[in-house]
């Protein structure tokens, strides 16, 4: 056992070599981070009138919190029977996802789908929710 | 090097807010938004303490009568035509005497006319709905004006309403009924395979200040009102003509009445 030592950093060597491999094999071709298009017909009217992009809430909050906010209209609507939400500056919103969100962001491909194809999620909404008609991309 | 109460103390208290406090105590000074904000509903909304139907069978003529109000309904709803009677999905549809009322009283001299004719059968929503108690995860439950719901987000598909439900309301999604959709209502979503759905008494339409769809194209045959108004149109129906209700003996409370009465 005179060669322990090495014979231990060897295997240590291999051992990490193995296990990194998807590091350095997707090395230099990281998925590009997605895209999002606000480039929809609703929304550029909107801009044209309001002289800028927003959504209901800031878009920090929106990108970290639509789903928590999706799941509590989906039970102010269906078991409370509320449909007007009140946002944080006291404007009033249909909650809706085919009559509200999707309203605007009528490109669930370049909108919805981007995000949730790069991080691996697959939320059900539109098993029964009809997204709008897109061109097959 | 050592230190004293005071500064124990101080540090104590930095490390519990910077450290496992830390972020409660920040949210909490930040407010959460969406818990701020607030949901009411629609002022356009229709609001009643017990809605309620009544059919009056003698305005229903023509299958061409019944046609309208099935239309009127499955068209807005996305209801799947699926084409066999094993994976049938409906919320209103029609059938005859002995089925609709199968425990009246029998009588073979009975009214051939009325024997032989069809009623408009949907969910009754009952006022003690038999469906809502067996419903596992409240998928299905009352609301405060009466409406009997379905929350398809919450179904499981275990088919228990089915089989509690003395009025075949309910239909299974044995099959993904969107291929069977001829043409969707883009405002209205479509069900999944294996959720169980029924009339949901057109709540979206309700929560706008409309009438359900199937009493609008009804011609005057479906009168919806509020069953504990007194001087809504439906009670003052009730109580001018006679009515009966399908399966009253059961104790589900049905909210659908029936004016049965000939031609006038």
């Amino acid at each position: 056992m005179k060669n322990a030592g090495k014979i231990v950093i060897g295997v240590a060597i291999a051992f990490v070599a193995v296990f990194a491999f998807p590091f350095y094999y997707n090395l230099g071709k990281a998925n590009a981070k997605p895209e999002l298009k606000f480039d929809t017909p609703v929304i550029l009217q909107w801009e044209k009138e309001h002289g800028k992009k927003e959504c209901i809430e800031p878009k920090a909050f929106m990108r970290a919190e639509h789903m928590q906010m999706l799941n509590q209209w989906r039970d102010s609507v269906v078991r409370n029977g509320d449909r007007i939400y009140v946002n944080s500056e006291g404007k009033e919103f249909i909650m809706s996802l085919q009559n509200g969100c999707l309203n605007c962001h009528s490109n669930k491909k370049d909108f919805c789908d981007k995000c949730h194809n790069y991080i691996g999620v697959k939320p059900y909404c539109f098993s029964c929710h009809i997204a709008p008609k897109e061109k097959e991309s | 090097m050592s230190i004293n109460r005071r500064q124990f103390l101080k540090l104590a208290g930095v490390s519990t807010v910077l450290g496992i406090g830390g972020p409660a105590v920040l949210n909490g000074m930040g407010g959460k938004i969406l818990e701020a904000t607030q949901t009411h509903p629609d002022p356009k909304s229709l609001a009643a303490k017990r809605w309620g139907f009544v059919v009056d069978v003698s305005k229903l003529n023509t299958p061409e009568d019944y046609q309208k109000c099935i239309d009127a309904c499955h068209d807005i709803h996305n209801v799947p035509d699926i084409g066999n009677t094993k994976d049938e999905v409906k919320w209103i549809w029609k059938d005859n005497y002995e089925r609709t009322f199968p425990t009246s009283t029998e009588d073979e001299y009975m009214n051939k006319e009325m024997k032989e004719r069809n009623f408009l059968l949907f969910c009754n929503h009952c006022a003690q709905p038999a469906c809502v108690r067996v419903c596992p995860t409240k998928a299905t439950f009352k609301r405060k004006d009466g409406v009997v719901m379905q929350d398809m987000h919450r179904c499981i598909g275990c088919r228990f309403c089915m089989a509690a439900c003395p009025f075949g309301a309910r239909s299974f999604n044995y099959r993904d009924p969107r291929p069977f959709i001829k043409k969707e209502n883009k405002q209205f979503p479509t069900r999944m395979i294996g959720v169980v759905e029924k009339c949901t008494m057109c709540y979206e339409r309700l929560a706008v200040g409309q009438m359900p769809a199937c009493a609008e194209a009804s011609n005057g045959a479906i009168v919806f009102g509020d069953l504990e108004d007194p001087n809504s149109e439906v009670r003052k129906i009730i109580e001018s003509k006679y009515t009966i209700r399908r399966k009253p003996e059961l104790g589900t409370q049905p909210s659908i009445y029936y004016v049965i009465g000939g031609k006038e």
